[in-house]
């Protein structure tokens, strides 16, 4: 910290905070997305974010970065007097990256720092994202003017949470995180933790919103607690404890579920054998290791070779749950419903025809199943909160009759309730003869399979079953013969 | 393989190659000063039509108006500019001015461009014809002069093909401005959450397409010295074509401008080769149909090779 006595501004200054909101509220049509909040967010703070799908978390962090305007309310920039989120220094990492997939990284610098002119700017860009990746992420392995699109999804989310970093010009002073770990595997989300620990202890203020809530704990130095619009705790981080935090949020925590308890499923032939990877019927197979070691790919030459054929053949031998919803997954402009019903619809239609009142019927009983929260499966899907976008992907490949349905890290971004909702609805699937193959960047998702495969370098290092399933010998066969960065 | 995925450029440029070789052997006498003059001369405007086109595919859009846009340009060059060119400056401009409008009101109120395009290109005929009744008008000399100069080494069709290419690589690859315009094309969330006003990069990009048309219509006139408010209607799927087998795509702000230039050429041989050919005209629009799927299903077949995914 500076001596008080050498800042130009004075101590008042030096004590206003970044940003307050007051009695702001947020209307979308007839629901209330943001009830009355107050909340200051002071330099060197840490705010750890909790709640559920579609508690008002990206609503509050839309509203503090100026993406959305308070219906009522009032939203300041104290500390720099700004009018604007933009020019007083708020920088946000999105849950559905801002990047330019068709630009190089220094370009998609440029964009975000429209001062950067003249000759060479391409060359400062590059030299920007370089120093800004090797501070946050050293041993990071991105050129500057590698484009986008040929990075992997992990990659990305690196460069997006570079960008927000580097200086643009002026200096980060509130950084909102939305969920930036979700993509990365534990090495590097462990290098994101520590950047985030240093930047707050450098005078930055970061708003950190996550599901899970080890590293909330681990960085936080307040948490704020969300339920259905509204904050019901904010307190410092060491006056919660983890079981508390999960009681505030309101969800009935379920511990997991110990293997003993679940009847031993019966596992039938095996269906899938394809370089190594192996599935029997009714088996929950697991992929693990670090992002980007070749699962994603393994399940999409997978998926693809299955699904390719050029005739229809009625049930799919295959559905595919997407991670990346906007690239896989949604149908943007259709309805809930229809991004749903994707799945059945040729199996329920009549002389080719729609069957609208089995599509509907369907569509209902997979509302209530999973539990998407919406007043009418007509809406939009983008009227969704992202994890209720993701439980409409589940419905949809859960709504088909498929033998088999391959998840390609479908949980990014997911709340803890939800989650375990989804595992009790895969287990009560696979018991009924379902096979699934599960790509999780989460070792406690993969723990709870039947069978795991460890990628690493695109191939598998490892399978584990049984008692040799443990996170210790998932992260062994991750990283055995390179060097540990965790 | 990787290598032609991975410089989109090398296919255009192969194709061109590829196709220049085989007209040179049809026709010996092409290869000349006068004779490549001769096959390129028309694919001047062709290629300022098509850097148009690239610039409002370059942000998602398609401009089905540009054809009509050319002509309607062609015959103001051919009429008031060449009388009062002061005048006919300043419709040009009000031209240029009236496509960023376009673009601007094709953002604000969210309607797709195909249909804005499309329905301008009614108005844009409209007034062409309005000027030229019937084919007329007379090309102002100095861009007669422009278009006929005989510089020394290249014929002028080539030296403007590479000015044309130069330019705007450097304006929409090099330059700020442009990655930001191919920004986007490419993710316009993004660009508008850093703080940059979407209305306003619609508007230059369809300014830019406007100018470019507008020099597009002025090249016309040079050359054929009238016009005729029908003179460039074809244009329209030319450039298309062109940006397409320049190595651009439909979306995603990926577009390669010298690539589009490359196009035009291509697309302006194939009709002379097909002619060389002695091939009858009723076939020979299905023949550049068929040139244009060729060299689009040898892209496809290169970049399929790097896998469909990541």
């Amino acid at each position: 910290m500076d001596e008080p006595a050498l800042q130009p501004t004075g101590p008042s200054r030096e004590t206003a905070p970044l940003v307050t909101l007051t009695d702001v509220t947020k209307r979308f049509g007839a629901v209330t997305a943001l009830n009355r909040v107050d909340l200051d967010i002071r330099a060197g703070e840490c705010l750890g974010l909790v709640g559920h799908n579609g508690a008002g978390k990206s609503t509050l962090v839309s509203l503090i970065n100026g993406a959305l305007a308070a219906s009522s309310g009032r939203v300041d920039f104290p500390a720099s007097s700004a009018d604007h989120a933009l020019a007083a220094g708020v920088r946000s990492v999105f849950q559905e990256l801002s990047l330019c997939p068709n630009l190089s990284l220094a370009e998609n610098l440029r964009i975000a720092h429209a001062d950067l002119r003249g000759w060479g700017w391409r060359r400062r860009a590059g030299a920007e994202i370089e120093a800004s990746l090797d501070t946050l992420f050293p041993g990071h392995g991105i050129a500057a003017d590698a484009l986008v699109e040929t990075l992997s999804i992990a990659q990305r989310q690196m460069v997006e949470i570079a960008i927000r970093f580097s200086p643009l010009g002026g200096a980060p002073k509130l950084l909102i995180l939305d969920e930036p770990t979700s993509s990365l595997d534990a090495g590097i989300a462990n290098q994101l933790l520590e950047a985030i620990t240093r930047f707050c202890d450098d005078g930055g203020a970061v708003v950190f919103i996550s599901h899970m809530l080890g590293e909330i704990f681990r960085v936080a130095s307040r948490i704020l607690v969300m339920k259905d619009g509204h904050i019901v705790a904010d307190e410092a981080a060491d006056h919660f404890t983890r079981q508390g935090l999960v009681d505030v949020m309101g969800h009935v925590a379920t511990a997991p579920e110990s293997d003993s308890e679940a009847s031993p499923r019966q596992l039938g032939d095996v269906l899938v054998e394809q370089a190594g990877l192996q599935a029997r019927r009714g088996e929950i197979v697991g992929l693990s290791g670090l992002a980007g070691h070749g699962q994603a790919e393994a399940l999409a030459r997978l998926y693809l070779d299955a699904t390719s054929a050029w005739r229809e053949t009625g049930t799919p031998p295959m559905v595919f749950v997407a991670g990346d919803r906007k690239r896989d997954g949604l149908l943007p402009l259709g309805s809930i419903l229809h991004n749903i019903s994707l799945s059945f619809l040729a199996t329920t239609a009549r002389w080719g025809l729609v069957d609208r009142a089995s599509e509907r019927r369907v569509g209902d009983e997979w509302q209530r199943r999973i539990g998407i929260r919406t007043q009418t499966l007509s809406n939009p899907i983008l009227s969704l909160s992202g994890g209720n976008q993701q439980k409409v992907l589940f419905a949809r490949a859960l709504a088909s009759a498929a033998p088999i349905v391959i998840m390609d890290d479908p949980m990014r971004g997911v709340d803890v309730g939800t989650k375990q909702d989804v595992y009790a609805l895969v287990r009560a699937e696979a018991t009924k003869g379902r096979t699934f193959l599960w790509y999780s960047t989460e070792t406690e998702e993969v723990c709870q399979c039947d069978r795991v495969f460890v990628y690493r370098n695109g191939a598998i290092s490892a399978a584990l079953s049984g008692d040799a399933l443990t996170e210790a010998k998932i992260l062994e066969a991750s990283f055995e013969m390179q060097e540990s960065e965790a | 393989m990787t290598l032609f995925s991975r410089y989109r450029i090398l296919l255009p440029i192969a194709s061109l190659a590829l196709l220049l070789a085989v007209t040179f052997y049809v026709q010996p006498r092409t290869m000349s000063y006068f004779g490549l003059n001769l096959l390129f001369n028309l694919a001047v405007p062709i290629a300022l039509a098509t850097i148009a086109q690239m610039l409002i595919i370059m942000v998602n859009d398609i401009d089905l108006g540009i054809g009509a846009f050319v002509s309607l340009a062609a015959c103001v060059a051919a009429t008031f500019l060449e009388q009062s060119p002061l005048i006919g400056a300043m419709i040009m401009a009000a031209l240029i001015l009236s496509y960023a409008l376009m673009g601007a009101m094709i953002h604000a109120l969210a309607l797709p461009a195909i249909v804005v395009t499309l329905g301008m290109s009614f108005v844009w005929g409209g007034l062409a014809l309005f000027l030229l009744p019937s084919p007329g008008g007379t090309s102002p000399a100095w861009l007669r002069a422009i278009m006929t100069v005989k510089p020394p080494l290249m014929p002028m069709a080539l030296v403007a093909a590479c000015l044309i290419a130069g330019v705007t690589h450097w304006l929409i690859a090099r330059a700020g401005i442009g990655t930001v315009l191919r920004g986007v094309g490419g993710n316009a969330d993004a660009v508008r959450r850093a703080g940059w006003s979407l209305v306003r990069l619609k508007a230059l990009a369809y300014g830019l397409a406007g100018l470019f048309g507008v020099l597009a219509g002025m090249a016309l006139v040079g050359l054929t010295t009238s016009a005729d408010a029908n003179i460039a209607l074809r244009y329209t799927l030319l450039s298309i074509a062109g940006v397409i087998l320049g190595g651009g795509e439909f979306t995603g702000g990926k577009v390669s401008p010298a690539g589009a230039v490359i196009g035009a050429l291509t697309l302006a041989l194939a009709a002379s080769f097909l002619s060389f050919m002695r091939l009858s005209p009723d076939w020979q629009i299905g023949a550049q149909g068929a040139i244009l799927i060729a060299v689009l299903a040898a892209r496809l077949l290169f970049n399929g090779r790097d896998g469909a995914r990541r």
